[in-house]
């Protein structure tokens, strides 16, 4: 990076002694003398805000994100999608593939985002900014919840851009829909971001760090049953299906968007059959509570930890 | 503002068995420019970590601002400014971006952040260039606008460590003008660390530091004075002979270096005279030179600061080692 110093700058640098003395001061603006109040509930909420703020702010900035993070599943639901579609169109009962996976694939997209938003806290702490945030007087676990939050909204942004491509995959709009298509991949994404930064609160090396996300994220998206239906799978995938928390965001959110669609009773009990335990019919209610509950608990874990850190 | 601003008592820290402060001690008075100088590895950015309440101390006891730093860790975070040794902006923000997130997350009034802001960025001249992403600034540039955050909300005490450090000599004056300036302005106490010897000289007092310990602490003059002699460097036709000579005759310790012989000795001006006299050795060239703060680093220590970097460098290699066996940092 080239040197561009300020021309007045320049002219404030000739003598390192006695500022004010014989250079001309440029018009030095009056004091203004501020003032730190104690720590208070509003000092946290502020903190909190503007440690979203920043998540935003720099998510706006970073076009090639969106653009990047768009790939992905764009992938899956076109490529794979259409691909697909000619081994499988006598089993899925008139619907197309791509309407089937388009639930899971909004659920990739919003997973795989919220993991780089997570990222961002270790790269704060290689670029130093994170001590900028550490060392201010307000509790650490502002700061946590202000990065998981806003990492949550940036994921869910990100979301929407694919809400967009519904009718492409033939899902009529409606406003129940966007809203609780986006409320579901909001607490898809927090959940997903409050792990990674968990994580990050232990792993410091971004390789690392990403290294470790993609080994659990990816095998908890292809077991969840994003891209297949949950009903008749081997015992021991069937297991592993129920004890994977992306289950439970993948369930209601293709619940919602078959909802809203016209397809006949049969495709319905194949392509989306309810989640077992046991037998038991699990609610849609209680597999969003679940979800809710992974996620604040590992929040939970990410503020003792960084609190426990130097 | 409290008197003293920061007062520190038997303050230790140690990693591992690894002692890096051992027990420093000293009083910084409202309103002082107060410099720790001491080779890489001495301790230093320990010891402001501690001061800061990023590091919890071993053991001993310190209050910034007239609060402890340990029991009312908020309380000195409110009343400090900090400029780390390493860079910790956000490069995607632009400048106003940064110090009003810095604001916002020190709760300072939001009438006042705009004010406050356009002092501070004038005074290191970014006020025009604050619109800008901080990854376009240059390494001079981005250590002006830190200095400048950290004053955003007016700390009582400043903590610069290594503030000039890789930088060019013009935006090196240049902090040092915003140091005098803030002194004259702001009701404000500056504790700053360096390894340049010529910069220790702008400070009020300095604490010289080597191997965790504080080894002298005065006023650069002060301590000067009282390492008593100056020193002669001389240029001879037979160096060898030239020490031999220094020795038997005077008593006096010489060594060779850069190509000519030096040794402190006390009243330098009186004894040239009697160097010319008494030596057998023809010398070519002689220069005297006042005691500066290497000499006084030296006195103290026995080594000079460039040769105890050296021996910290080894230590650290091998520090770094041993941290990349635990996974952990
Ligand atoms: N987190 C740490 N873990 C282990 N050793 C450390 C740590 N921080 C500093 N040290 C060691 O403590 C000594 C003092 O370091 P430091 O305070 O950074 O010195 P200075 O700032 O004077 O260059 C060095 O030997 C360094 O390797
Ligand atoms: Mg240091």
């Amino acid at each position: 990076m080239s040197e561009r110093p300020e021309p007045r700058a320049m002219a404030s640098t000739t003598e390192p002694l006695p500022a004010g003395a014989g250079a001309p001061a440029p018009a030095s603006p009056p004091t203004v003398e501020v003032r730190v109040p104690p720590r208070s509930w509003r000092s946290e909420v502020r903190a909190v805000k503007i440690v979203w703020h920043r998540e935003l702010i720099r998510f706006q900035k970073d076009r090639m994100r969106i653009v990047t993070s768009l790939v992905q599943p764009l992938l899956f639901l076109f490529v794979l999608g259409a691909g697909l579609q000619q081994l499988s169109a006598a089993s899925t009962h008139g619907v197309e593939l791509k309407t089937f996976i388009y639930p899971g694939v909004l659920c990739i997209s919003v997973m795989f985002t919220a993991m780089f938003s997570a990222a961002s806290i270790v790269w704060d702490r290689e670029f130093g900014f994170l001590r900028e945030m550490m060392v201010a007087p307000v509790r650490r676990s502002s700061i946590v919840v202000g990065k998981v939050l806003g990492g949550a909204t940036v994921a869910s942004f990100q979301g929407l851009i694919l809400l967009a491509l519904a009718w492409a995959v033939h899902v009529p709009y409606s406003l129940t829909l966007v809203v609780g298509v986006f409320a579901l991949q909001l607490l898809l994404a927090f959940s997903i971001t409050a792990f990674g930064v968990m994580i990050a609160a232990r792993i410091t090396q971004i390789q690392s760090f990403m290294g470790v996300m993609q080994m659990i994220v990816t095998p908890m998206f292809f077991i969840s049953g994003a891209l297949f239906p949950s009903g008749d799978l081997p015992n021991w995938l069937a297991v592993l299906n129920r004890l994977d928390p992306i289950t439970y965001a993948v369930t209601p959110m293709r619940t919602l968007i078959f909802n809203h669609l016209d397809i006949s009773a049969e495709a319905n009990k194949v392509l989306n059959p309810p989640i077992t335990w046991f037998g038991w019919e699990v609610p849609i209610a209680l597999q969003i509570f679940t979800v809710f509950a992974l996620g604040m608990i590992m929040l939970g874990i990410a503020i003792v930890e960084f609190n426990a850190g130097d | 503002m409290p008197n003293p601003a920061i007062s520190v008592k038997d303050l230790r820290k140690s990693f591992g068995d690894f002692e890096a402060v051992k027990g420093v001690g000293f009083e910084v008075d409202g309103g002082e420019v107060f410099g720790f100088l001491g080779p890489n590895g001495a301790g230093k950015t320990t010891t402001i970590n501690m001061l800061c309440t990023l590091t919890k101390p071993t053991s001993g006891q310190a209050e910034v601002a007239g609060y402890d730093v340990v029991a009312a860790k908020d309380d000195v975070r409110r009343h400090i400014g900090l400029v780390f040794q390493d860079p910790t902006l956000d490069g995607y923000l632009s400048a106003e971006q940064n110090l009003r997130l810095h604001a916002e997350l020190y709760g300072v009034e939001k009438h006042l952040v705009k004010p406050r802001m356009e002092q501070v960025l004038k005074m290191v001249g970014l006020w025009e260039r604050r619109g800008s992403q901080v990854l376009t600034y240059s390494g001079g540039m981005r250590r002006r606008l830190e200095i400048a955050r950290g004053l955003m909300h007016s700390p009582r005490v400043l903590f610069l460590d290594e503030p000039t450090i890789g930088l060019d000599p013009q935006t090196r004056s240049s902090i040092w003008g915003y140091i005098r300036q803030l002194q004259q302005q702001e009701e404000i106490t500056i504790f700053m660390t360096t390894h340049y010897m010529d910069e220790a000289e702008f400070c009020g007092r300095i604490a010289i530091m080597d191997g965790g310990e504080i080894v002298a602490l005065d006023t650069p003059a002060a301590l000067k004075e009282a390492v008593g002699a100056d020193r002669l460097r001389i240029e001879t036709a037979d160096d060898e002979r030239a020490i031999g000579e220094l020795g038997e005759r005077f008593g006096l310790e010489a060594t060779v270096s850069e190509g000519a012989v030096s040794f402190a000795v006390a009243d330098g001006e009186e004894f040239v005279p009697r160097l010319f006299a008494e030596m057998n050795v023809p010398i070519k060239a002689v220069s005297l030179s006042r005691p500066t703060l290497d000499d006084v680093f030296m006195s103290h220590t026995g080594s000079t600061i460039r040769d105890a970097e050296e021996s910290s460098a080894k230590n650290r290699n091998r520090a770094a080692l041993q941290a990349m066996g635990g996974a952990r940092r």
